[in-house]
């Protein structure tokens, strides 16, 4: 009897500790691209204010790397989602 | 005179993340196949869900940027990481109620997800990096 209960409460706590887990690496996984974005958001902004003719060509370079860094919080996205129970 | 739907189209990011939509329309049908064959319509679900975010993901950060640029570059700062969380935000809530209903195979909505958002963007890439530096040998559509 106690053994099952053991057992039982190890594997709820198992659980747990994955939710835990995942949630965590998400998280941790955000930052990075957060400061990767706010480098390239700030730099296009100095760009755009030094230079307000090249504001479009700047946006657009400025879109792809927003994007390119976005791809590693999805990267953090697919592990969470991956090891959600 | 140009009105606030003139603007949005002419913006640059709004014209790349139309074009990462019509690219990402021409490679759907071999992602959904791939969830169609491999997992079933779980699958195919999954897949197309995928594929479905990471067009709602692009043209949203795009507006969000045009929407910014006309008002101030500190309102673009603002709302472009704002805009980042927010997305995130969705994102997440969008996939943990379709996984609650049980209709989320992970795999080839993992795959799906990686494949066609960085595959995507090299292509883009390409484009855009050739015709800013030779507008005139601007590749075809």
């Amino acid at each position: 009897m106690l053994n099952v209960l053991a057992q039982t409460a190890a594997g709820e706590m198992l659980e747990g500790l994955k939710a835990i887990g995942a949630g965590l690496g998400y998280g941790l996984a955000a930052i990075g691209p957060g400061i990767g974005i706010g480098t390239v958001v700030g730099n296009a902004i100095s760009a755009m204010a030094r230079q307000p003719e090249s504001a479009g060509m700047v946006r657009t370079t400025m879109f792809l790397g927003i994007a390119f860094t976005e791809a590693l919080a999805l990267i953090g996205f697919v592990v969470f989602i991956l090891l959600m129970p | 005179m140009s009105t606030n739907a003139n603007v949005e189209s002419d913006a640059p990011e709004s014209a790349i993340a139309r074009d990462l939509v019509r690219r990402a329309l021409y490679v759907a049908p071999a992602f959904l196949l791939m969830g169609l064959l491999g997992w079933g319509t779980t699958g195919l679900f999954s897949a197309a869900l995928s594929l479905a975010l990471v067009a709602v993901n692009f043209r949203l950060g795009a507006a969000i940027i045009t929407r910014a640029s006309q008002i101030s570059l500190n309102a673009l700062f603002g709302a472009v990481l704002g805009g980042y969380i927010v997305r995130l935000g969705l994102m997440t809530a969008v996939v943990l109620v379709v996984k609650a209903g049980g209709w989320l195979a992970t795999v080839p909505f993992a795959i799906t997800l990686l494949v066609t958002h960085l595959g995507l963007l090299t292509w883009e890439s390409r484009h855009v990096a050739m015709t800013l530096a030779a507008p005139g040998l601007r590749p075809p559509q």
